[in-house]
């Protein structure tokens, strides 16, 4: 049977019941966590301005609601796979600040050993399957996923995120039919920050929403306002329920902006700072505080307290990290085989 | 192997029986690939496999190289053990970031907590009339991707035996066939066994000069041995099987002996694995036993060519190793 494809008008904000249906902790959570995660970026990047990064890195800055609306929905066995800007999922999928902080300094105790940096992270035993750093190229591998989900009868599911460049490869529309076509347990999830480096989506793409592509593989897409923590809750879990029963995939498209450039070589040429402040002032951060504080959920004195807790974290992270120590380059070519 | 073999069958129907056999072992192992169910594969090598293990494990897909070589990549990274099959190994060009940034890098790339077991069964070599992008051998582009390995059987026994291990191996293995090779019949037990990826095999002793040969080239460099022992001329050749990693102790071993190494691929000469096999022998103990010029015959640098002729005159025969081995026999003489 053809799933009927559904695309919905960009959902404005979250529902006000999930304010009130959702447990105190996990909101705690949601915020905590999109605080470590604008902590974590601010920190990566002092600490390269400082000359103590020897890579590249490339800022999810103003996205934080995207990676943690959506694996707030999760269950912790749950599993998700990303892409080159993935601190923030790594975050939200629970990572060790420490570990993935050593990870992004090269250190032996790193994530991976050093081997993989900041746009490789991945936490296997957490359920983070890892960062790829070519545009869509962790979609196809996602199909395998999701494909041994199924085999193995699994109640489990697969987040799988990539950019809004990454939907004009190829390797997006073979996985979007393939996935589609089996059914596979996998929500695609667009991190929609609007360029592809330089290039704004309006350049590149003859649609106004992403999530219209979803009407070529039969399965419903949705275009949420990627800052608002709530809304992409709200449209994931609706997405993961249709995965998790045994429907197929679907598409949500996070529409959201990064502040900082592409990575560390942007000098901004392509937008203004006009419209870089313009996106300042929808903070999904200080947006989620002002609901939380406005529904009388939290005092200002805890939203607070969460902030500074995250702070805290990723300055104790980063302050060990940098102890650690570097990783020998004996022996190499026995890790790269198996046994 | 064992002289008690009497049974045999084709190179094609080996790998048929590699493949049932470990799905029958391990529930984990599954074929995946265009056309490989109802249709049995664009070769028949997957004939009858559907009707025993489903649609299932025996999976049919979108013609997508890009996505088949992801459901690989990631059902092998969950634990489990793919076959992946591509219709041509030329169309591995479109799986290549699969294969080549994901699969390969993944353990590595990851600190080494994950494995990535998975087979990619890629019919190779130009023979059939097939054109230019039929008919490719890509082995040197897969042999320089660290993550890898790369296997190349030249028999019914040795493919059954090298694609069983290929299986259990827990990594990405590019287990190439060559189209002209499947319906060649050999002798083949029965029962399952496997061949360790890194053993090189003598397939003919001979004092005279050493050919390394692998894939198709091993059968016409046998050829070759015979029409020039009649002359008196008597040629080892040697078959790696396995190209990464390469077994080089039993090539050096043998070029130690003979003194003379010719070596025979398809795939075009420059940059190809010859280059690699000349390399291993120019840097061992064996250099100083040479007693002429390591030689390479291998494919012209040209894409394969349609026509008949062009197409045979594109990569070594048989009479091609015959003039090169025995020009290299009498060499410095």
């Amino acid at each position: 049977m053809v799933t009927k494809t559904k695309i919905e008008k960009v959902v404005e904000t979250g529902s006000q019941r999930l304010l009130h249906e959702l447990p105190h902790e996990k909101l705690a959570w949601m915020l905590q966590r999109m605080c470590e995660i604008r902590y974590f970026e601010e920190k990566a990047e002092d600490l390269y301005i400082r000359g103590l990064v020897h890579g590249t890195m490339h800022l999810s800055i103003g996205q934080e609601a995207g990676s943690v609306g959506s694996i707030a929905t999760l269950r912790s066995d749950d599993l998700i796979i990303h892409h080159h800007r993935g601190h923030g999922h790594t975050i939200a999928k629970g990572a060790d600040l420490t570990i993935m902080m050593a990870e992004f300094l090269g250190k032996e105790t790193g994530y991976c050993r050093g081997r993989g940096g900041s746009m490789h992270i991945a936490d296997i035993a957490g359920g983070n399957l890892g960062a790829t750093g070519v545009v869509g190229g962790g979609i196809p591998t996602s199909v395998g996923i999701a494909l041994a989900l199924q085999m193995r009868r699994s109640d489990k599911i697969l987040l799988s995120y990539f950019g809004d460049g990454a939907t004009n490869e190829g390797e997006f529309h073979e996985s979007l039919n393939m996935a589609s076509t089996w059914k596979l347990p996998v929500v695609f999830i667009c991190d929609n920050n609007q360029y592809g480096m330089s290039m704004h989506v309006s350049k590149v793409m003859n649609i106004e929403h992403i999530s219209e592509r979803a009407a070529s593989y039969g399965i419903p897409g949705k275009t949420v306002d990627g800052n608002d923590v709530l809304a992409v809750y709200e449209a994931v879990l609706e997405a993961d329920e249709r995965a998790r029963s045994g429907e197929g995939p679907s598409l949500v498209d996070c529409l959201s902006y990064r502040w900082r450039g592409h990575s560390k070589s942007d000098r901004n040429l392509y937008r203004t700072s006009q419209e870089i402040d313009d996106w300042k002032h929808k903070c999904p951060i200080r947006r989620f505080k002002k609901v939380l504080v406005d529904a009388a959920i939290m005092t200002t004195d805890e939203v607070e307290a969460l902030d500074q807790a995250a702070k805290t974290a990723v300055d104790r992270a980063a302050e060990v990290a940098l102890t650690f120590p570097e990783p020998s380059p004996e022996n190499m070519e026995d890790e790269v085989y198996a046994p | 192997m064992t002289t008690e073999t009497k049974r045999e069958i084709t190179y094609l129907e080996a790998l048929r029986e590699a493949m049932s056999q470990e799905m029958r072992l391990d529930k984990e192992v599954f074929l995946i690939g265009e056309d490989v169910g109802t249709y049995g594969g664009a070769f028949g090598v997957s004939k009858g496999m559907l009707e025993e293990f489903g649609s299932e494990r025996v999976r049919d897909t979108p013609i997508s190289e890009a996505a088949i070589a992801g459901a690989a990549t990631g059902a092998a990274l969950m634990g489990m053990r793919p076959v992946m099959e591509v219709m041509f190994m030329d169309f591995l060009t479109i799986s290549t970031n699969q294969l080549v940034n994901a699969a390969a890098k993944m353990r590595f790339m990851f600190g080494g907590k994950c494995s990535i077991p998975m087979v990619i069964r890629a019919p190779s070599g130009s023979g059939t009339g097939a054109a230019a992008q039929h008919s490719q051998s890509l082995e040197a582009w897969f042999v320089n991707v660290p993550g890898i390995k790369v296997v190349a059987p030249s028999t019914p026994y040795d493919a059954k035996g090298l694609l069983i291990a290929a299986v259990r191996d827990n990594n990405p293995v590019l287990f190439m066939e060559h189209k002209l090779l499947y319906r060649m019949k050999g002798p083949v037990p029965e029962e399952s066994y496997s061949i360790p990826l890194k053993s090189a095999e003598v397939k003919r002793e001979g004092r005279d000069l050493t050919i390394v040969a692998y894939s198709i080239m091993v059968p016409r460099a046998l050829e070759a041995a015979t029409i020039l022992a009649a002359e008196g001329i008597e040629i080892e050749v040697v078959d790696p099987r396995c190209l990464k990693p390469l077994d080089t102790e039993t090539i050096i071993q043998s070029v130690s002996k003979t003194g003379r190494l010719l070596i025979a691929h398809e795939a075009p000469t420059t940059g190809g694995f010859g280059g690699e096999l000349a390399a291993v022998i120019a840097q061992s103990e064996a250099f100083d036993f040479l007693d002429a010029p390591i030689r390479r015959l291998a494919g012209r640098d040209v894409p394969i060519p349609y026509n008949r002729t062009l197409e045979r005159a594109a990569v070594p025969q048989v009479e091609d190793i015959v003039a090169a081995a025995r020009a290299l026999a009498q060499e410095g003489k």
